[in-house]
């Protein structure tokens, strides 16, 4: 039972003309060896800029200000370029919600392929060229061969996204991220990849960082969810108790304006307000503006308890 | 002759769109004879994947497209009997609610002007009293009147949907088609959209077309659902029954994928292929690639729609005895 | 693989006061002090240019009160009525540094006018372009290919050997050369912004097509045309003084920049450079502020980087 990933009290910070912006306000989780974490968040919750955090893909005008990274041991927080070139697309690969971002358009699938075989592994290219195929069969991509020779905008979106799997998958990284791979991607698509996904990390046995603001597809696919809320995680545990039982009146909320989990026709039960401005946040918990629960201590930034054992809470005035 | 009463609002008869298709190029057959009908009051939810042609459809019966065949009928009489400026109140009566917050709003244009420049220039509200309009209208969709002099880009994505709303509103219209109108929406935000629906539908007697790829939100909102898939309706029926009772074989899939929350660490187990291109549609049913219960027939020719049960239709040959 | 900008949102709740694109232009255009420097500058030959009637020592068209006797004389030196001559005089005695601002009034006056001229009769043709697709468009656009395919010089050329010489000829000139330019421009944003959403609820609402095109189209696909329009207004200038320096364009008794320095040409070699040299400066200082200007413009103008 190994972590293989472990996060802890990161911070990562925009420093922008119009003041600082809290993108990621001390996050930690542990992820285990070929276990999935699902990263649940709405728009502007730091999601998504806490796996680029991990990736090292944080520019300026952002920074990480504090805390580490360990992947399998190695410090990432302290890495120079070299040593970030060792480790991306090699222990540790990177999903995006657009393929594109993956994608060339202007190069062949095998010359991009055998690019990332070869950065990483002293192989032939005839032997680089032969995993590729191999990848690509196994992300399910029929008649391989003709495909390798073929150009992104000759694929569909779902084909896309399998080639781009493919490549993050090709050196069999130990931490696969990925950020909402299926979110602009049609239903019957996203169950392939989902799918696809499961089969993979399994066979593979690496661990996979799945970032998502859709709860269902989290409930279906992890095996522990941390909620994040302005650039904090305020609950986080095994996915049937933070699903079935969560603390956090966040996650609560949530929950709660499912359609699936209303009465239909009848007005869905919706948090009030929105969220705040990541620019705006001050001292206390970013959710009580929102919360029917918040009291006068709400206005003291909540410290992270631990109300079971393998959950965590940041809560003052939790539901349980 | 029946009473006025049992009219539709709108209905939709044999609608086929094709783009393209001059010079040897080949047509994309976007939609497919499709014939519908929204009655008064009534949510009817459209529900399909890219390529179905649901967008293009919202478009044809909100008229910024014409069909290449088809008729449709706006309480009975044909679209083409509103013509001319004394059947305007009629045509303004249908109106689009868009999927991009950030596209749909005019960014160089102030809020005031964006929702009350149509009812000015139409002669519904008085110049002077425009102001007063538009901070009604704003009020009724949840929206602070006091910020109507700011631009669109100053307001987050489920405000801008909201002035979205209020700019169709404006024209008094008795018929919303929804296009995608929550999808790029938070989940919190959405519940506050989709509520906006449910409230106005309720005080203002409004007729919806709800086009949505997410089932859960169509499940919600709907009294109708219409299913379609590859420019065709492949299945029809009341939402509840939709759901529990699925006839075809793509409408079952689709409630089969859809990721649920009470389904823990499931195995999924995908149908199989790629959506098909509208430019080269699979012959006879246009599922029948994809669908694990296609036989011989199916590739040969076009299953219609038939009613299986009271008020459900279903295009698939596998309902027809032998 | 490196992320591009991996940005946060930045979604206001209760924004304070409206900003209106402009004052948000405003402010990002002032976040560089080169380009402040620029328009300052640009500001003040502007202002100096349209002063010029009152602010010159000495009005350089009349022919009273030139005296011969004064020509090519260095800078800093004296009439012999006392005046002071700062940059010199010319062959003819005229005060290098009237002509200068005389000079410099009708390059403004020519470039910005032509501009905004083809500006207008740009967007006109380019916008109709856009909107209205079909024959209109390719046959709007097949002229302004034709057009461009041409040196600019080369049509205006053509234009002023038939046209003569005269401010309103040279003006008709520019116009015919840089038209296309901006209804290119506005077309292909045009275009663009036609597919939006915005533009289809706009005829969702029934508004009439004039209003659409006019009030919603247009202010939308400015961006780029400011972009242009500014660069051009250097261009404008510059080819006018290309036009005066070979002998077309204005006459003599009204110089522009571009005139001067003709003139002064053949003096450079014997040693009497600042009849070219002073006015060669100013139209120098005038191109680059406002090149610079408009790469500013341009910089925070491209659409990638809005939010």
């Amino acid at each position: 039972m190994s972590a293989v990933l472990e996060v802890d009290g990161l911070r990562t910070h925009f420093f922008t003309r119009a003041g600082v912006v809290k993108a990621v306000d001390d996050v930690g989780f542990t992820l285990e060896r070929g276990k999935v974490l699902g990263l649940v968040g709405e728009s502007g919750s730091g999601k998504s800029m806490t796996g680029y955090s991990i990736m090292g893909l944080v520019d300026e005008p952002g920074r990480i200000v504090s805390g580490s990274i360990r992947l399998e041991g190695a410090e990432l927080t302290r890495l120079d370029a070299e040593g970030w070139r060792r480790l991306r697309g090699n222990r540790i690969a990177m999903i995006f919600q657009d393929p594109m971002m993956t994608l060339n358009p202007v190069l062949r699938i095998d010359t991009q392929m055998m690019e990332a075989v070869l950065a990483h592994q002293a192989v032939s290219r005839a032997a680089a060229r032969n995993r590729c195929r191999e990848a690509l069969a196994w992300v399910g991509i029929a008649s391989p061969e003709e495909r390798l020779r073929a150009y992104p905008h000759q694929f569909s979106g779902g084909m896309r996204q399998r080639i781009a799997i493919a490549i993050a998958l090709l050196n069999r990284p130990a931490v696969v991220i990925a950020d909402e791979p299926t979110t602009a991607l049609d239903v019957t698509i996203q169950g392939q990849i989902l799918a696809e996904m499961q089969r993979l990390c399994r066979e593979s046995g690496a661990a996979l960082i799945w970032i998502t603001h859709d709860l269902s597809v989290v409930a279906g696919l992890a095996d522990r969810v941390c909620v994040m809320y302005a650039g904090r995680i305020v609950e986080s545990g095994p996915v049937d108790d933070i699903l079935d039982a969560p603390l956090h009146p966040y996650t609560r909320g949530l929950l709660d304006s499912i359609p699936a989990r209303n009465v239909p026709g009848r007005p869905l039960a919706q948090i009030p307000g929105m969220a705040p401005a990541p620019i705006a946040l001050g001292e206390g918990c970013a959710f009580r503006d929102r919360c029917s629960r918040a009291a006068e201590a709400c206005a003291v930034s909540p410290p992270v308890s631990s109300p079971a054992a393998s959950r965590t809470l940041r809560c003052l005035r939790p539901l349980a | 002759m029946s009473a006025a009463v049992d009219t539709p609002l709108v209905e939709l008869r044999g609608i086929c769109k094709r783009f393209g298709g001059r010079r040897s190029t080949r047509p994309v057959h976007a939609l497919d004879g499709v014939s519908f009908l929204v009655r008064e009051r009534e949510v009817v939810g459209l529900v399909g994947e890219s390529g179905c042609g649901k967008s293009t459809l919202g478009r044809i019966v909100s008229r910024l497209l014409e069909p290449s065949e088809g008729e449709r009928y706006w309480r009975g009489r044909p679209y083409a009997q509103l013509e001319g400026r004394s059947q305007r109140a009629e045509r303004l009566a249908v109106q689009m609610i868009f999927q991009d917050p950030y596209a749909s709003l005019n960014p160089r244009m102030r809020v005031d002007r964006i929702v009350g420049e149509a009812p000015v220039v139409h002669g519904l509200v008085a110049a002077r009293e425009r102001d007063e309009y538009v901070a009604r209208l704003l009020r009724r969709v949840g929206l602070d009147p006091s910020l109507m002099r700011r631009f669109p880009h100053q307001f987050s994505g489920g405000q801008r949907s909201r002035i979205g709303i209020a700019r169709a509103l404006a024209v008094n219209p008795r018929f919303l088609v929804c296009d995608e109108a929550v999808a790029a929406l938070d989940v919190s935000i959405q519940a506050q959209v989709l509520n906006l629906f449910i409230r106005l539908r309720e005080e203002l007697g409004l007729a919806y077309l709800f086009i949505s790829h997410d089932l859960g939100v169509i499940r919600h909102v709907s009294d109708r659902v219409l299913v379609m898939y590859l420019g065709r309706i492949v299945e029809s029926a009341p939402a509840a029954e939709l759901y529990s009772h699925p006839n075809h074989p793509y409408t079952e899939a689709l409630i089969l994928e859809v990721p649920r929350i009470d389904a823990r660490r499931r195995r999924y187990v995908p149908i199989r292929g790629e959506i098909p291109s509208p430019l080269a549609p699979p012959s006879g049913c246009h599922f029948h690639p994809r669908c694990p219960k296609a036989f011989g027939r199916c590739r040969a020719e076009r299953p219609l729609l038939r009613e299986v049960a009271p008020g459900h239709l279903s295009a698939c040959h596998l309902n027809e005895a032998p | 693989m490196r992320v591009a900008t991996a940005r946060p949102a930045l979604a206001a709740q209760r924004p304070e006061r409206a900003q209106s694109p402009w004052r948000r232009l405003a402010a990002e255009f002032a976040a560089s002090r080169l380009a402040l420097a620029a328009l300052a500058v640009l500001a003040a030959l502007a202002i100096v240019a349209i002063a010029a009637p009152w602010i010159a020592p000495q009005n350089p068209y009349d022919l009273a009160q030139l005296d011969v006797l004064d020509s090519t004389l260095p800078p800093g030196a004296h009439s012999a009525a006392g005046k002071a001559y700062w940059l010199g005089t010319d062959d003819q005695g005229r005060d290098m540094l009237s002509a200068i601002l005389f000079g410099l009034r009708i390059s403004l006056t020519v470039g910005v006018a032509s501009t905004v001229a083809a500006l207008a009769l740009g967007i006109a043709l380019g916008l109709a372009a856009a909107y209205f697709g079909g024959w209109l468009d390719a046959a709007i656009m097949r002229v302004a290919d034709i057009q461009l395919s041409f040196p600019a010089i080369l049509i205006a050329l053509i234009l002023l050997a038939a046209l003569g010489q005269g401010v309103g000829k040279i003006i008709v000139a520019l116009v015919t050369v840089q038209w296309a330019y901006y209804a290119r421009t506005v077309r292909s944003a045009a275009l663009v912004e036609r597919q939006k959403e915005y533009i289809e609820a706009a005829r969702a609402l029934e508004l009439p097509q004039s209003r659409i095109v006019i009030g919603h189209l247009l202010p939308n696909c400015l961006p780029p045309l400011i972009v242009v329009a500014t660069v051009q207004v250097a261009h404008a200038i510059s080819l006018e003084a290309t036009l005066s320096f070979l002998g077309l364009g204005l006459p003599i008794t009204e110089p522009s920049l571009g005139l001067l320095i003709a003139n002064g040409f053949q003096y450079l070699l014997s040693g009497k450079y600042w009849i070219s040299f002073y006015p060669g400066l100013a139209l120098l200082a005038t191109i680059m502020a406002i090149n610079l200007v408009a790469d500013q413009l341009r910089d925070i103008l491209n659409p990638r980087l809005k939010r």
